[in-house]
């Protein structure tokens, strides 16, 4: 039982730090980037391949973070530079990076199983595979959230996020929101990297699939951590994205729990997305304050 | 910050729940975990094998052990939550129906048993240390393809043929391994060969109808994409009058010309009968990795006649119309 649990914490931890990315780009500059699907498979493939050459895996996961980090720098400049529409531009990059993917891995499927991986240390301290996931996992977490905090609190930082709410305001201060753009999709794509290389050495090998997917994934536990756990201040809402992925693996786990055929699991997904969406319209419905909502996803 | 606290009660409510559904977990009869990546025909139908020999030998699911059949749909992380799944049951052995399942369900445990079937590779899967000795916790069959003796069989269909055209998928690492095979055997008979690779289903119509011209037969090994895809390959090869032979009973029935081959139930019914040996207390480092010996020919007979095309005398009784079973 209790390793269900664990289990669903630690995978949640894991995809959390690409939630906080996808939350960037998606709510910060309120662009829906694609690049994510491909990414996620890029942090893991670099990641694996440096493992299976027999470097250190820590280097696997810096080096994780800035090939996330050039591939928001593709995204961006096909988006602001040569005026390629953000959704097709991210598009595009994804699939692009399926064929950077399978050159960076020279297979498809590279194994990690019993290989050295970050997470040997703790593990050699005589912790489980699942706590030393948990452990790092939430010291990522709890890292990427409290950097983050104090960058968006910076004065580019600020700017970022005023280039999602009012580009124009941006301009009007002086500020290229072309610059601001790129650097939200490159931080962006770095946390998706993080990641992909955190998932793959967890789940013991990278696949050229294991990306598919992932925007929903990624925008479901979004949504999650929003409805259930608030968008207040700026820190509060890094920590729901956290909660959010962690909420989406243990209603995952349940379901498999219960017997559930997971065939259905897809199905079941979409309903629990679509039910965190109009909780609140459900909460007006039972104030009987019936009016039209603003926005939405 | 009310919300947050009523979050955090509604998760500790689920853990509850959950908690409580592991109070009845009691059993009195073993319990199998089956594991698989995603629906298709060749592993469903290894699943089915393994099924009905557990049960023609005595275990019958519901009566003498409880069978648990977990499907990932395609989604690597899903996997994940069914390996913890299976972990937590503390099942007796699981089936692990292709790569993936196998990889993420050796990383969640050392002790259970695991048993993979329709995965190529265990050395190279980083699954066993070898096929003889395998050395950890898992054993099963490879669904290696008897490529050469398929290649051979083209000549059987097409004495004349020169050039062979292969086509697969490039992510798929079992299709690659086939074709590098298939590059050196069809360069051993004195052929040439030529190739075209997908990344996914959308490529297949155009990746099929650009090496029509260039080839006297294509060749496709065992690939999950060209798996579900037959049909397009075959109204293409009709179109160019082309004969394809593929690495898989099933693909040939969708839409090929011959095979001789993996037969997929049966590779299911022979780790079934492993797992017999598994469940009778035999150690799963020390069982060798078994491969299939006796394949199975598959004659298109549809195919045949649109191409107008011979079938070799003794291979006329494997002849069969599309659409019979």
């Amino acid at each position: 039982m209790e390793q269900i649990l664990l289990g669903a914490l630690s995978l949640g931890l894991l995809w959390s730090v690409m939630t906080i990315g996808v939350y960037i780009t998606f709510r910060i500059l309120s662009i829906a980037d694609m690049t994510v699907e491909g990414t996620i498979t890029l942090g893991a493939a670099v990641t694996a391949r440096v493992i299976s050459l027999g470097a250190s895996p820590w280097l696997g996961l810096l080096l994780a973070i800035v090939a996330g980090l050039l591939a928001g720098l593709i995204t961006g400049l096909l988006h602001t530079k040569l005026g390629i529409p953000a959704l097709l531009s991210g598009i595009l990059t994804m699939i692009a990076l399926f064929s950077i993917n399978l050159r960076v891995m020279t297979k498809a499927n590279i194994s990690l199983l019993r290989m050295p991986t970050v997470y040997s240390p703790l593990m050699a301290l005589g912790l489980d595979k699942t706590w030393a996931v948990i452990v790092l996992g939430g010291l990522c977490a709890a890292l990427v959230i409290s950097l983050l905090y104090w960058f968006f609190g910076t004065e580019i930082g600020s700017a970022i996020r005023a280039t999602g709410a009012n580009p124009n305001m941006v301009r009007a201060q002086g500020i290229h929101t072309d610059t601001t753009i790129i650097l939200g999709l490159m931080i962006s794509n770095a946390l998706v990297g993080i990641s992909g290389s955190l998932i793959a050495q967890s789940q013991n090998y990278a696949d050229l699939q294991m990306g598919t997917g992932a925007i929903v994934i990624g925008l479901a536990s979004m949504i999650i951590g929003e409805v259930l756990f608030g968008k207040r201040n700026f820190f509060l809402r890094f920590l729901s994205m956290v909660l959010g992925s962690i909420t989406y693996r243990i209603i995952i786990a349940l379901v498999l729990k219960m017997g559930m055929p997971s065939d259905d699991l897809k199905l079941f997904t979409a309903i629990t997305v679509v039910f965190a969406l109009s909780l609140p319209k459900i909460k007006d419905l039972i104030n009987g304050r019936l009016r039209p909502r603003k926005g939405g996803v | 910050m009310n919300t947050l606290r009523k979050s955090i009660a509604l998760i500790l409510a689920l853990t509850l729940s959950l908690t409580v559904f592991s109070v009845f977990a009691e059993r009195d009869k073993p319990l199998i975990g089956i594991i698989q990546i995603v629906d298709h025909v060749a592993l469903d139908a290894a699943r089915q094998g393994f099924v009905d020999a557990l049960a023609e030998n005595g275990y019958k699911d519901g009566e003498s052990v409880t069978l648990d059949y977990r499907n990932a749909q395609g989604s690597p992380d899903v996997l994940s939550s069914i390996a913890d799944h299976f972990v937590a049951e503390k099942a007796d052995l699981v089936l692990a129906i292709a790569t993936p399942s196998a990889q993420t369900m050796a990383g969640k445990t050392d002790s259970i048993p695991i048993l993979g079937t329709a995965i190529t590779d265990y050395v190279s899967a980083r699954l066993a240390q070898s096929d003889d000795k395998p050395g950890y916790n898992v054993t099963g069959t490879t669904d290696m393809n008897p490529i050469k003796e398929q290649i051979e069989l083209i000549r059987r269909f097409l004495p004349e043929a020169k050039t062979i055209g292969l086509l697969y998928t490039a992510s798929e690492d079992n299709s690659v391994l086939q074709a590098q095979i298939a590059r050196d055997v069809i360069e051993g008979m004195g052929m040439a060969y030529t190739e075209v690779t997908v990344h996914n289903s959308n490529d297949v119509q155009q990746a099929t109808q650009s090496i029509m011209d260039k080839c006297d037969a294509i060749y496709i090994p065992t690939d999950n994409v060209f798996a579900s895809a037959m049909p397009v390959v075959y109204e293409v090869a009709i179109q160019n009058q082309k004969p394809v032979f593929c690495g898989e009973a099933g693909m040939t029935m969708g839409g090929g010309l011959a095979t001789l081959g993996v037969n997929y139930y049966n590779l299911g019914h022979q780790t079934g009968l492993m797992a017999l040996k598994v469940l009778a207390g035999e150690a799963v480092a020390d069982m060798p990795i078994e491969r299939q010996t006796d394949f199975d020919y598959t004659v298109n007979k549809t195919f045949c006649d649109a191409l107008g095309i011979a079938i070799p005398e003794d291979l006329v009784p494997y002849a069969k119309e599309m659409g019979e079973n």
